[in-house]
């Protein structure tokens, strides 16, 4: 498994996900996990994925992403799962 | 499984409070490069830093593109140059065409800076380390990469005072030789006591003699973590502010770990160590003198300072020394004057002074560092300027160091811009009361007593 967390902060309206899951579909990214929570108007959202099938190249997702999150006025960001465990977890 | 909220805790550290990894830092030892012809030694200094590192720069970038973390820097820090070059230099200017040759090949692979153009005196000069010294001006003022250390004390030897005197005169011939450019030159040159060998922060790394061929040190940073984190706890007493900064320095320190483990595995290069220190820059928010200031202090150099500095420090310690397996370098808080701009903004209206920020160097990671002062400082007021952050490391069995800009053409209170990380600053006045007589006596100060411990 590659295990990558998708993070997305922006404005909230309709079709945010469904942008972001359709992008996964189409590059064969497993969702593993879906949390968000919306304060005020912002949504918070995280995604924790598998991207063992994906046949892109990680830097293209990255940008793939950006460019998804540029559609739908949100910044999202996708970092390997690592860097979050070995923050929180001893 | 992580949690929202940790995960949101993350993205903000490295999205608003400029979490980063401040540096990857390849050691390369280049003992094995030494040849009695200078020609065939720089050929070889050449080919054995651009073979080595020659991944480095993707490395570093891949990883930071992997984790979402930014990687500033990327450098190497080889064999203090004077014991490489030792048997085929016979004037300054062959250690100056090393000097030439490093530049070319951190330009080959893409470093930023590249350290080790240092000599080790704390007891003595040997002949090839008077020679790299007194090279030193044309050598980081032809380079704009190449960064120069010299280990003037330790408290197992005690100060070596000719070299004390010697790079007095070095430094104001240094800022003399890029006087163009604010005398940026003696801003690639530090002076030390009690050096660390895995120090990945630059212009003080170097890859000391009792290290492995190769290594990969890392440095982190993150003040604006840990200001962030102080806010939160406004007013509360001292052992939440502790527990506090402790925490976040775990959680800082854990990137680092995780960069150096994931960048030692990829190039395929032993994981030396991560040093803990917090590295400000003049970025908004990337600032030490705002933790302090946080913490209470109204501006950095007002009474309290000291104090402040003492306590992040230590607890910078005590929260990082958990999160990685091997803990080195120089492992504290630094205090640049021009890389800070709050440091500088206090020294500007007159709150920090360099008395001040020496009394900070007892209890802190460094010394004087990135201190502008102006450009008529005589040699020998450098030199007991030196001779005083060297006795403090030397009694407290600590690193210390000095890097100070004598600004060529400026006077105290005038401004001098460097650019970029560098930063700017006022021009901080110094004593105009002199110590010539006291420099001039030459020779070395005994190691103290504490040393002894056999």
């Amino acid at each position: 498994m590659n295990k990558v967390i998708v993070t997305l902060v922006g404005k909230d309206h309709t079709g945010i996900i469904a942008s972001v899951c359709n992008y996964f579909a189409e590059n064969d990214i497993n969702i593993l996990d879906i949390k968000q929570t919306t304060v005020q108007e912002y949504i918070n959202m995280m995604m924790i994925v598998d991207m063992e099938k994906c046949t892109k190249q990680f830097s293209e997702i990255v940008n793939g992403l950006e460019k998804v999150g540029e559609g739908v006025g949100c910044v999202i960001r996708a970092q390997h799962e690592e860097i979050f465990d070995m923050m929180h977890r001893i | 499984m992580v949690e929202l909220n940790e995960v949101f805790e993350t993205s903000t550290m490295i999205r608003d409070e400029n979490l980063d990894v401040r540096t990857i830092t390849m050691g390369i030892n280049l003992l094995d490069c030494c040849d009695s012809d200078p020609d065939t030694l720089c050929e070889n200094i050449y080919g054995k830093v651009t073979e080595s590192a020659k991944d480095l720069v993707k490395v570093g970038d891949e990883i930071g593109l992997d984790f979402g973390i930014p990687v500033i820097n990327k450098r190497v820090a080889v064999t203090p140059i004077s014991l490489v070059g030792a048997s085929a230099c016979r004037t300054s200017d062959d250690f100056v065409r090393i000097a030439e040759t490093m530049e070319s090949a951190a330009q080959k692979i893409g470093v930023n800076f590249i350290g080790g153009y240092s000599a080790l005196v704390q007891k003595g000069m040997t002949a090839a380390d008077q020679l790299l010294i007194r090279s030193i001006p044309r050598a980081l003022a032809g380079t704009e990469r190449v960064c120069g250390s010299v280990s003037l004390a330790s408290t197992k030897t005690g100060i070596d005072m000719d070299a004390v005197k010697l790079m007095g005169t070095v430094i104001k011939e240094t800022a003399e030789a890029t006087k163009e450019n604010g005398s940026i030159g003696c801003a690639k040159l530090v002076v030390f006591c009690n050096p660390a060998d895995d120090n990945p922060f630059m212009a003080g790394a170097f890859h000391g003699v009792t290290e492995t061929d190769r290594v990969i040190n890392v440095g982190v940073s993150g003040p604006g973590v840990v200001k962030r984190a102080i806010s939160k706890v406004k007013g509360e007493n001292f052992e939440v502010l502790c527990e506090t900064i402790k925490k976040t320095a775990f959680k800082v320190t854990r990137v680092g770990q995780l960069v150096a483990k994931e960048a030692s595995e990829r190039l395929n290069v032993p994981f030396g160590i991560v040093d803990l220190s917090l590295a400000p820059t003049p970025a908004v928010g990337d600032s030490i003198a705002d933790i302090i200031q946080e913490m209470g202090v109204e501006y950095v150099g007002a009474p309290g300072t000291t104090a402040a500095v003492a306590i992040l420090n230590d607890q910078v310690k005590k929260g990082g020394v958990m999160a990685s397996s091997y803990v080195g370098g120089l492992s504290g808080a630094f205090i640049p004057v021009s890389e800070d701009r709050s440091m500088a903004y206090a020294a500007e209206i007159g709150a920090l002074t360099i008395e001040k920020l020496e009394a900070m160097t007892c209890v802190c990671s460094v010394g004087l560092d990135m201190v502008p002062v102006p450009g008529d400082t005589s040699a020998e007021t450098i030199s007991g300027i030196i001779a005083d952050e060297m006795a403090i490391g030397m009694i407290n069995q600590k690193t210390t160091a000095v890097r100070i800009i004598p600004v060529c053409g400026k006077k105290a209170g005038e401004t001098v811009e460097f650019g970029g990380l560098l930063g700017s600053s006022p021009i901080m006045p110094v004593s105009r009361y002199g110590c010539k007589d006291f420099i001039d006596r030459g020779g070395r100060i005994p190691a103290p007593i504490h040393s002894f411990k056999n």
